[in-house]
Formats: C-alpha cells, structure tokens, sequence
C-alpha cells in the first residue's frame, strides 16, 4: 500500500512538473499566486511554503499572519475579494466560517490518511476542512521552577488539584482558546457535566491566572512566571526543543484535536489551494511535521515510521485521547454557553475562587489533625459549594438557555438574555465562593 | 507688554461669519476635518458598534440597561476609575519634577532626558509584556534577588494597584512631554516679577509657576487617565479582567461572537473618556492661562548648587532607571540565549540580531513611514481643531474636539474591522488593490486612533497663547491666514511637537488594528513583524530584538525633534524676535 502512494505521489509530482515544464497543457494548471492567512507562527509556515514552492516553482505562496480572531474578521470581511486558504488550529474558528458559507467544500485525493484521531474525525464530515496535523493537551512545566520550589512532578490532571500546587497553574480560558475550549469539554463528557465541573474549578482554584491568549501560557511556563501550565503538546515540545528548562507530559486521560486548514470561499487560486491541501497530506508534508520546531503529529500513518524514537502516536497508544467518547452534538449545542460559564466561575471570579480553595486547603490540614467531625461536615460543605455549577447538564443544552448565546434569530425564541444569565451565574459564584471560604474557616477552628 | 485693545471684527463680513467669528477658510478647515472624522472614524466604527443598539429587528437601548444590571460591569467601571485616578498621581509624581527639573536648571543634554523620557511610550507588543513579567514579575529579576537576599516578594505586578504601578511607568511620557511644553512657553517676565516681590522656591513653583503651567499638566493628565482608562495590554498582561477596557476587548474579539456587551461597553468607554476630558477642561474654563510675552525663551534657566545637582541627577536617574528597566529587559532578551526564571538569561548571543537583519529590514523603514504620516496628519488635525474651538465661534466646533477625542477609546480592532467593512470593496484605479488594505491606509488608521494625544497637547499649547498677538498682528494687516502661520503656529510650536512626538512613539506600535489591515509582508510595521516572531518560543530573542529596533527608531525620531525645536527656539530667542 505504501509502495503504491508512494507511487502516486510521484505521478502527481511528475504531472505537475509537467505542466510547469512545458506548456500548460493540462486542465488545472496551477495559479501564480496563493494567499494564505494563518495563524501559525514563522516556524511552522516556513517550511512547508519553502517546499511547496519547489515542488510548484510557478505558484508564489503569500503567508498573511493574523490572530485567529483577525483571521476570521478578515476573511468575513473580505469576501468580494478573499484570501485563498485560512490555515489554523482551532477547529471553532472554521466552524464559524462554515456556519457563515465563507468555506468552500473539496474532497481530498490523498489516500492513507487516518479517518479519525482521538475522539473527533480528522476531516470535517461535510468537506469544508481537513486536519492536516493533530495534538494532545497535556501538563507543561518549568524544571527550574518546580526544583526552586519543590514542586512534585506533575502527571495527572488531578494532581493539580493537590494543594502544592496552589498559585503554580496556569491554563488559557476556553473563550479565547479554541484548544482550552475542547479540553474543558472533555473533561466535562468524561467525568460526566457535576463531576467534571467539581474538578474544573478544584483546578481553578490553584490557578495562578487565565490567560487571555492560547501562547500566554507556554510564555509564562517559559519565563518561569508560574511553573505549571495546561498546554497545547506542541507548545511545550516546541519550547523544549528551542532550550527552555521545560518538560512536557501527556496525563492519562487527555484529548487529541486535529489542526486543520481550509479553502475560502471564492478563492482566486482554487487550483494552488487544492494543491496545497494535497501537499500537507502528502508524505513530504507529512514529514516535515517531525520537525523538532513544528512538533505536530502526523495523520499520514506511515509517517511515523520515520519518526524518532518515543515520539507520540495517537494511533498506537492507547491512552492518548482514545478513552473519551467525545461527542460533538453535545459539544456543539452548548459551546458559547460553556465559554462564558468558565469566565464567570474561573476566569473573572479567580480571586475569590482561590481565596476559597487556599482556606479549603488550610481547613483540610487542620481537620487531618483535629479530627473534629464538626470540622468535616463543615468542610465537605464548604468543598461542595467551591466545586457546584449553577446549571445543571440538562439546562446547559435546553435551547432556551443555549440558545441565549448565539446569534438571536426570530425563530429560535430563548427565555433570557446573556446578560441576564451571566449576572445569575456571576452572583451564584460570589455567593457561593464566599461561603465556602467562611465555612472553611469556620471547619479549621472546630475541635 | 502694552495692554492691545479687542478690536471689533472687521467690517466686511456676511454677518453669519462675524457672528461665528471666522473666515470661509476657517469654515473650509472645519469641514475638511468634519469629513475626514466622518469617513475613518464615525462610519467605520458606527458599521460595527451599531450592534449594541440592535435587537435584532429594531433600535434597543435594552443592552445599556444590561450594562447597568451587571454587577461585574460596575464593578470594572469604578476598578477602571480608581485605576486611571491613582495612576495620574503617581505619573505625576515621576512626571511633575522630571519636567520641572529639565526647564529649569542648565543640564547638560537635557534633550536625552526628555528623550529618554519618551522611551517608556514604545513598549512593543508581547516583547514589553514579557520583559515586564520577566523584571517585575512574581519570579521576576528583583523579586528573585529579594528572595535570595532578604527572602520575601515585592508583589509590583499584582492586582489593580499591579495595573497602577505599570501603567504610571509607562504613560507619564504623556505628563512630562506636555508639562515640559508649557513650562517652556512660560513668560520669564512673571517669574522674575514674581522673585522681585520676594518669592522663591517651593511658593514660587506652587503659586506662580505651576498654575501658569497647568494647562499642560491639565492636558498630559487627562490623556493619563483616558489611555488608562481605555487601555487593555497592562491589565491583561496583569490577567486583571475586572475593568472596562478588558471586558470589552475579551466579549470584542472573541471568535465569532455576535454578543453586544462588548460593543456597549466600547460605547460607555467613549462617553465616559471625553466625559473627562471634558471634566479636565472644565477645570481650566474662567482662568486666564496665556502670557503675551514671547521669546525669552521660557523660564530663566539657573545654575544650580552641588547640593540640589546631587538630588536632582539622583531623582531622575532613580524616575529613569524605573521607567526604563523594562527596557533593559527587552534589551536583555534580545542578546540573551535562554531566560528562565533566573535573574540574567543563561547566556549572550547577537545571532537574533542577524535573524532579524536579514529577514525584516522591511518592516524598519515601513513603520517610520507609517507613523511619520500619521504623526502629521495627527498635528495638522489637531492643531487646526485646537485653533476652531478656541478661536472661533462655529457651530458645532467642541463637537469635532469630543469625536476626535472618542478616538481613543476605540478599541484598534473595531477600526479595522470598520475600516476593512467601509472600503474593502472601494478598488483603487491602476490595479492596486482594495483600499482597504493600501498601505496609505494603515497611515490613516494610525492616525485616527493617535489624534487625541496631538489634539490635546495642541490645545494645551494654544490656551498658553493670548489672543491679542493674533490681533495685534491682524491690526498690522496681515491677513488670517498670514497670522495663523506666522504667529500662532511658531508660538505653538512645543506643544505641536509634544503631540507630534507622541503619537508617533505610540504608533510605532500599534497592533490590533494592524493585524487586520496588513495583508502583504512587504507593507508591514514592526509591530506586525514583533508579533509574527512572539507566536513561537523560538521566535522570543528575534521579536525582542525588533522591538529593541522599534525603542531605537523612536528614540532617534524623537531627540531629532527635540534638536530641530531647540535650534529653532534659539534662533528666535537670539534674533531677538520677541514679539
């Protein structure tokens, strides 16, 4: 099989060398020009543009860097004349251009691509993007920092919740993280939505910040501004082979997200995009995601043939990603409701969310000693208050909740507005965070 | 200094210009201005913002009363109050004796000090943010060493008073550079006066001196508090979410969102900045502020004893070194290997300067080009509206002061979103491209979002100047517009050149807007390039060598300003050209 991909690619590169060679005979020949708006850093776009351009010497590639959300503001506002391809990682970004027709469908040719990856399919079901690269969320940390303050190593999600860690964490929050959004997701279809929730703030209540950008946190692990980040593999992978003192795990429960690249709608060089596409996928492409500064795993199954020694693959271990049935409905329905339920509890309520767990901790300690069971009824109310959501999994996808956070269409009638929900829940954390922190306290003093 | 007396306006006017006290070509300049506010500002911003009064079928001011409604909101709206308050006392603190100290006494190379001064202004995106963490940080360079040393932590970077702290270093620019300005255009004749009835130090400064100056100080402050109030990197560099600026930019730009908080809160930004401009003016209204004298070249200039030398080079070294460590940071990052929660990066390398030198000389020239447009088109602007509302009486003149001022709570990527909305399907003639992204119009952008710095500072300039040296030259027959640039002009020109260097430091690093408008590498500023480089670990040494490249071109724009104004103020002063 692999002979005759092999095969393949070498006819497709011979057709085209053709065409580049002598006159443009064929049908498709390939434009001048393709412009590509990414959100990849130099590192990762650099190669594959070099290599593409001398696979197709015609086709002058134009990378457009942009934030994710400038990307996307971009291509929505350039529709009269459009880039040619949106190249990034997170998958709610195109399904926001999905949902506004501003991609355009394409079936790629490339066989020997795996269907799924951890728990979500590699391409989008209907066409309008492919993942071209996957990664795995895990636990990045500075060595440094963990030595300088004694840190144990961490390698469980739920070892962040112990209270050494308290101060020591830091994570990006799921509204502004594509990647962070589908991990907290995970988490909540793993556990199950009170059980997860109960972790996620436990967690949250060791955080030293939210970070308003994905790269915030590899930035602060880096620098040494805290030591523990939840991060994105290639981050970490990344950071460690440019030399910071940082070393990165992936827990035993974790998710694999595929990074996708997609053709705008309209696009003037459909030909080159169509090109390019094929290329990621090829087995050059493939390759040059072992690249110790890119650190993206392949979806091509034989590419890991040639990968070093330890590198991870999705497709053989067992543990990465593979223990979630992640299921997308779900996801989908309640997606701009999780994102702003997070920001309510986590993001703009972490101060009195930490007081409460560093008091939760404290009153812990004292209660081991005392033994005092008024103390411990005390506590395990004071720990239920400081990991309860206000909502339960039901409403979370009622559309008259949900719905509340979309788009308002005169169909879809919803039974409050945003404001008014995140007012409910910003006061249901204020309450019940303060409790938690007197009933904390109230439980370390019993004898 | 004889007394010239209000003459009537001249006769042969139509009586609605007498009435407005100006000349079709006053009226001219009010509606060029009027356009070119309406055009790339109030459309591009209305075609985005319009969504906070929209309910999805009609006009709705429901989301305002959501705003109200929302305990976090107020919360963030008085946090956002008491940081922008807080942080102009302590600016003024750097800012107030900085200036006082660089107008008053002989100082060799006062022009570096105020050089220097402008620096703290150009702090480059991510770059500035990560030096910041890495000097003053919780396991920053001097939080290490206190550690090590005395074992506790100075918590410079925590919280609101965290947001004061970094903010105060990084805007009293905006204090000193204006403060300066009017210090310099202070008669001399008062002071001496002043000495001559037997006043002298402190009472001297305090009663006769500073409220002279006020108008500067009034300005630079209340610039202080609205690019305070309106700012958003310190506090999310600070991860402190509850403020306004920051619950709008995260609601703004998050992917795909189409909820209007972000956009009411942008809204209430703007009201509430001009409203304390307007505040601030009001502060200044029935003073007289202007001296007709001109041309002694500003206060006397003294030789000070060993004694206050001492203090004063201790205090603004001490001012300096503070407002300037994150640039030593920045410094340090870019010959630095590796930096890691250590004191000093690991090891010294120039390699990120040969990255960068070969791979984005580009960007060096485009940003001086950029922002050298913008900073003019900002003065003339200003200069012109500061002129309208001041010296005449037209309909609707303090109306351009307020919407130009709006400018600087409009959140960048709300402009770029408008500004690709409003002329991305204008096509330009000759197949250059959409409009939009024409280079030109990143210029255009800059300008916009960096008018109230140069308005203000134009203002606070023009209050200094008394009105009866435009009459008297006019009773001598020149014409409006021979007065405009022979006399008001030149008189203004310190505060001209606060503005000018104001915003051209600030644009220097622009971002938000940037990233939208920027479609070809070879069109990009640095600050597009610093931000391509601080996507990836690797890519750390290189952006801080870009931005250490940003510090040095405004640094060299800004003391070439400076030179050009002193020759220039000594030429007059020499000639003898006190008017």
């Amino acid at each position: 099989m692999f002979t005759t991909k092999r095969r393949n690619l070498l006819a497709t590169i011979g057709a085209f060398a053709l065409i580049f060679g002598a006159a443009p005979a064929s049908a498709q020949p390939l434009e001048e020009k393709l412009v590509i708006v990414t959100s990849f850093s130099r590192d990762v776009t650099g190669p594959f543009v070099a290599a593409f351009q001398k696979l197709h010497p015609g086709t002058k590639v134009e990378i457009q860097s942009r934030s994710t959300t400038a990307g996307v503001s971009f291509i929505r506002e350039t529709r009269s004349n459009p880039p040619d391809m949106f190249w990034a990682s997170a998958p709610d970004a195109f399904e926001v251009l999905k949902k506004g027709s501003l991609l355009q469908k394409y079936k790629p040719s490339a066989t020997g691509i795996a269907e799924r990856v951890g728990p979500s399919p590699v391409n989008d079901p209907e066409g309008f993007y492919f993942g071209f690269a996957a990664s795995g969320y895990g636990i990045m940390y500075n060595t440094r920092y963990v030595r300088a303050n004694s840190l144990p190593i961490p390698k469980e999600w739920d070892d962040l919740k112990k209270p050494e860690f308290f101060g020591h964490v830091g994570i990006s929050a799921p509204s502004r993280s594509g990647t962070t959004h589908l991990t907290v997701e995970t988490i909540l279809q793993g556990e199950g939505w009170d059980k997860g929730w109960a972790s996620l703030l436990e967690i949250g209540g060791n955080f030293a910040s939210v970070s308003d950008r994905s790269f915030g946190v590899p930035d602060a692990v880096n620098s040494g501004q805290y030591g523990v980040g939840i991060v994105i593999d290639f981050f970490g992978l990344s950071a460690k082979a440019s030399g910071f003192p940082v070393e990165f795990v992936y827990p035993s429960v974790t998710t694999i997200v595929p990074a996708n690249i997609g053709i705008v709608a309209g696009a003037k060089n459909g030909n080159a995009a169509k090109a390019f596409v094929e290329f990621l996928l090829s087995d050059e492409g493939q390759t040059l995601l072992l690249d110790p500064k890119i650190q993206r795993l392949p979806v091509r199954l034989s590419v890991y043939d040639k990968a070093p020694a330890g590198y991870p693959n999705p497709f053989k271990n067992a543990s990465l990603g593979s223990r979630v049935n992640f299921n997308n409905d779900v996801s989908e329905v309640r997606y701009e409701l999780l994102n702003s339920l997070f920001d309510r509890l986590i993001t703009f309520r972490l101060k009195e969310l930490t007081e409460a767990w560093k008091s939760i901790h404290a009153a812990t300690a004292a209660v081991s000693k005392s033994r005092s069971a008024e103390g411990q009824k005390l506590l395990a109310n004071a720990r239920k208050l400081a990991s309860s959501a206000p909502i339960t999994e039901a409403q979370a996808k009622d559309p008259q909740i949900a719905g509340s956070f979309q788009e308002k269409r005169p169909d879809k009638p919803v039974a409050a507005r945003q404001a008014e929900f995140e007012e409910q829940w910003d006061a249901f954390a204020r309450r019940n965070y303060a409790e938690a922190k007197s009933l904390a306290e109230q439980a370390a003093r019993a004898r | 200094m004889t007394d010239v007396a209000v003459q009537p306006a001249p006769v042969r006017r139509t009586p609605y210009l007498a009435r407005w006290a100006a000349t079709p070509f006053h009226i001219g300049c009010a509606a060029l201005i009027a356009a070119y506010l309406v055009a790339f500002l109030i459309v591009p911003v209305a075609s985005v913002v319009f969504v906070a009064f929209w309910d999805g079928s009609g006009f709705t001011l429901v989301n305002f009363a959501d705003f109200f409604r929302t305990s976090i909101m107020i919360e963030s709206a008085w946090n956002s109050i008491y940081v922008g308050l807080m942080t102009v006392a302590l600016a003024s603190a750097i800012a107030v004796p900085l200036a006082y100290f660089t107008v008053r006494f002989r100082f060799r190379g006062a022009a570096i000090i105020q050089t220097l001064g402008v620096v703290p202004l150009v702090m480059p995106p991510f770059v500035g943010a990560v030096a910041m963490q890495l000097v003053f940080g919780k396991n920053g360079s001097i939080n290490l060493l206190l550690m090590d040393a005395f074992g506790f932590r100075i918590p410079f970077m925590d919280g609101l008073n965290g947001v004061i702290f970094v903010e105060a270093l990084h805007y009293f620019p905006f204090i000193l550079l204006n403060l300066s300005a009017s210090l310099a255009n202070i008669d001399s004749a008062m002071e001496e006066s002043a000495q001559n009835l037997g006043a002298s130090g402190w009472r001297l400064f305090s009663r006769i001196v500073f409220p002279l100056a006020l108008p500067g100080y009034v300005a630079g402050a209340a610039l202080v508090f609205a690019k305070v109030f309106d700012d958003l990197a310190t506090p999310l560099l600070l991860n402190v979410t509850n403020m306004l600026a920051p619950q709008a930019y995260l609601r703004v730009t998050s992917v795909g969102i189409a909820d209007p908080m972000g956009y009411v809160i942008s809204t209430i930004l703007v009201v509430l900045s001009v409203m304390a401009v307007w505040l601030s003016l009001l502060a200044l209204k029935n003073r007289e502020f202007a001296t007709q004298q001109r041309g002694g070249g500003g206060l006397s200039k003294r030789e000070i004893s060993r004694g206050e030398r001492i203090a004063a080079y201790g205090f603004i070294l001490a001012a300096l070194f503070l407002a300037l460590s994150p640039h030593i940071g920045i410094l340090l990052l870019s010959v630095g290997t590796i930096w890691s929660f250590s004191v000093l990066p690991d090891g010294f390398t120039l390699a990120h300067y040969t990255t960068i030198f070969r791979e984005a000389g580009g960007f060096m020239s485009n940003t001086i080009l950029y922002c050298a447009i913008a900073a003019l088109i900002d003065v003339v602007l200003g200069a012109m509206i500061a002129y309208l509302a001041m010296r005449t009486r037209l309909p609707g003149r303090h109306l351009l002061d307020q919407i130009a001022m709006a400018a600087v709570a409009v959140p960048g990527l709300v402009l770029g979103i408008g500004i690709l909305r409003t002329y991305f399907p204008v096509d330009l003639p000759f197949g250059a491209g959409s409009l939009a992204t024409f280079w030109l119009m990143l210029a255009i952008a800059y300008s916009v979002r960096r008018l109230p710095y140069a308005l203000r500072s134009c203002s606070a300039a023009l209050q200094q100047l008394h009105q009866s040296l435009e009459e008297a030259a006019e009773n001598l027959g020149a014409s409006k517009s021979t007065t405009l640039m022979r006399i008001v002009v030149p008189l203004m020109a310190g505060g001209i050149l606060a503005g000018f260097v104001t915003s051209f430091a600030t644009a220097a690093v622009e971002l938000s807007a940037t990233l939208l408008l920027v479609t070809r590498d070879a069109n990009a500023p640095l600050s597009y390039g610093i931000y391509v480089y601080m996507q990836s670990p690797a890519g750390r040494g290189p952006g801080a060598a870009l931005g250490v490249v940003a510090v040095v071109v405004v640094a060299i724009a800004t003391w070439l300003s400076f030179r050009v104004a002193e020759r220039d103020r000594a030429k007059r002063t020499r000639s003898g050209m006190a008017i």
